[in-house]
């Protein structure tokens, strides 16, 4: 069995190693391993720790966000109660948990798109580099600036591969060059190769996939700190989806990111840091809301939770 | 009975087969003659509308072909009939409607923004507003007419009976339809645009601007076409408001006496002469041109910039 184990790991590491070298060849599946039984989640994150090397080196980082006793309530329904964590800096931080337990209100708050909605109410402190996120003095765009955001389903605008690369650095004034920084931006998301011919196309007319490595590109052009993730690859078939974790890993040497995820698989093989959030219920077992659980190093969540739920949660017998 | 792998596999298809074709066939008569019988009624009701306006054209053209040429465009009014083009009605129109257009695509285009995009809904002003809003598109031309000569014509802006009057009363009479069509438009940008937008540092009003309505820009047009094709029908409102029945001079701006083309037409059927109503069933025909040429132009201008994208 543990040759067996041996043996799939270092196929993982193969094919990930020859997909960075040849910059985005498809993986042949999203759990590392060719042939044979897919590896569970723990011998992902154990696998992924160990490509990673130094397990403590995930906790030995700057804070970037610093949560204290964060609420969010939409009118009268609570979404999180009173969630405190710290969120590390050039890390990956997934954050996991079951429909509804609130991982998409969290996210929202890093970069204040509840704004938006009017009846979402915050409570709680959430500090950025040590500012406060939510001080009267913040201007909610110039955070959005600096804290950029994919979403959940692609969503380009309606306009050229070019123009949707260059929206963001042309309403932040930035004129010089604006030929060099879509490239850049292009070639950081990897999809430089595959669109240099056609910049001038419509974004809709390139796949899910694609499309979705362009909105990455797109918040990438901005030069942001973070990049905050929902779900990004809900909507992408398992190639799509792995070369967007291994433009994750390239990227989290600039920037910071945080990602929500349902897929176990995904949490354990990209991220660093895991928070696990729960759905609990008031004493009259109504209003649910999202607690925190349990936040460490990924590899520690999926293999020795310190919480049973994680544990349950993490292995898929609940959820 | 054991049968080879091949024969029992196609023994078990067909069998599977006869039984979706008998599934798929054994829908019950009365369902299918009543579906037929839906579809007819849909037919007739379409074939009555059409028919009703090709008569009407038909009609006009029978009577108005005769008279019709090209001296109805380049001739003004004369006190012959024989001699009469529409020169003077259609530089009324063409001029009336460009009020109306500068007027309206702003104000209109503005006020659906603020609706959609800006507005608290949780607010009543608002809710009024847009209560308002879709009355005002229902509230007869004849009443807007009223209002134009009481406030615009006469009172508080005191114009006389001229161009610009007329082009303010129909404004006023086809903003709602504008407000109305404008917010359709803005409303169908999915919302993810505005997302994707803002959480990369744009501001609202940039998103606005460079996203929403670059992308709305078709349904607006649409909406403007339909809204200015009313206006260029429209008569009550401008005999109120000044159009008079007969100008012999073409008007120079927007403070000149002025006629349009449904004016003129009312008034020479309501001649005794025949030549007049023939005249007047020629102008029908003018007219028509005019709004064709007017709305292929818009719409040929609206399919060019959708292709931008």
């Amino acid at each position: 069995m543990t040759e067996r184990r041996q043996r799939q790991g270092d196929d993982a590491e193969r094919a990930t190693r020859s997909d960075h070298v040849g910059g985005g060849h498809g993986r042949e599946d999203g759990g590392g391993s060719a042939e044979g039984a897919l590896p569970s989640v723990q011998e992902t994150a154990v696998e992924s720790q160990r490509r990673k090397g130094d397990p403590a080196a995930a906790t030995r980082r700057d804070v970037l966000f610093a949560i204290e006793g964060l609420s969010v309530r939409y009118g009268s329904q609570p979404a999180i109660e009173n969630v405190s964590f710290d969120i590390l800096e050039n890390n990956i931080t997934a954050l996991i948990g079951p429909s509804g337990c609130g991982k998409s209100t969290l996210i929202r708050c890093f970069n204040r798109m509840n704004d938006l909605i009017p009846s979402a109410s915050v409570e709680g402190h959430i500090s950025y580099h040590g500012e406060d996120l939510y001080g009267p003095a913040v201007d909610p765009v110039e955070v959005r600036k600096r804290i950029g955001m994919v979403f959940q389903k692609p969503n380009p605008f309606p306009k050229s591969i070019y123009d949707n690369i260059a929206f963001g650095p042309r309403i932040l004034g930035m004129k010089d060059d604006m030929d060099g920084i879509v490239e850049r931006a292009l070639t950081r998301a990897a999809l430089w190769n595959e669109v240099k011919d056609r910049l001038d196309e419509n974004a809709y007319g390139m796949s899910g996939g694609q499309q979705q490595r362009l909105c990455i590109a797109r918040s990438v052009a901005i030069e942001p700190d973070v990049i905050l993730m929902d779900e990004p690859c809900s909507a992408l078939d398992p190639i799509s989806t792995g070369r967007i974790e291994d433009l994750m890993i390239e990227l989290k040497e600039n920037y910071s990111i945080v990602i929500v995820t349902h897929n176990m698989q995904q949490a354990a093989r990209v991220s660093d840091m895991t928070a696990f959030l729960m759905v609990a219920l008031d004493d009259q077992e109504e209003n649910p809301r999202g607690r925190l659980v349990e936040y460490d190093q990924t590899e520690k969540v999926f293999t020795r939770p310190s919480d049973e739920r994680t544990e349950l949660y993490v292995t898929g017998r609940v959820g | 009975m054991r049968l080879p792998g091949s024969q029992r596999v196609r023994l078990a298809t067909a069998g599977a087969r006869a039984e979706t074709a008998g599934a798929l066939t054994r829908q019950p008569a009365g369902e299918r003659s009543r579906s037929y019988a839906f579809h007819a009624l849909l037919l007739l009701t379409i074939s009555l509308a059409v028919l009703g306006l090709a008569i009407l054209l038909i009609d006009a053209f029978i009577e108005g072909l005769p008279r019709f040429g090209l001296d109805l465009f380049t001739e003004g009014t004369s006190s012959l009939p024989e001699q009469s083009g529409f020169l003077n009605a259609i530089l009324g129109t063409l001029l009336v409607i460009g009020g109306v257009i500068v007027m309206t695509v702003p104000l209109g285009v503005g006020a659906a923004i603020y609706l959609e995009e800006y507005a608290d809904k949780d607010r009543w002003w608002n809710r009024a507003i847009e209560l308002n809003v879709q009355n005002l598109a229902a509230v007869p031309s004849i009443v807007y007419g009223i209002l134009g000569l009481a406030f615009i014509v006469r009172g508080p802006l005191d114009v006389g009976f001229v161009v610009l009057a007329g082009s303010i009363t129909l404004s006023l009479l086809v903003l709602p339809t504008v407000i109305i069509a404008a917010r359709e438009a803005i409303r169908a940008v999915p919302s993810s645009i505005r997302e994707g937008s803002l959480a990369l540092g744009a501001t609202r009003w940039q998103t606005v601007r460079r996203q929403i309505l670059p992308a709305s820009v078709p349904g607006i047009a649409t909406g403007v076409i339909l809204a200015i094709s009313r206006a260029i029908g429209e008569t009550a409102p401008l005999l109120l408001v000044g159009a008079a029945v007969f100008v012999s001079f073409n008007p120079s701006g927007f403070f000149d006496g002025y006629t349009v083309l449904p004016v003129q037409i009312f008034t020479y059927f309501s001649r005794a002469q025949d030549e007049y109503i023939v005249l007047a069933a020629a102008g029908i025909i003018v007219m028509l041109a005019l709004l064709i040429a007017m709305n292929s132009f818009a719409i040929w201008l609206r399919n060019r910039y959708e292709q931008k994208w």
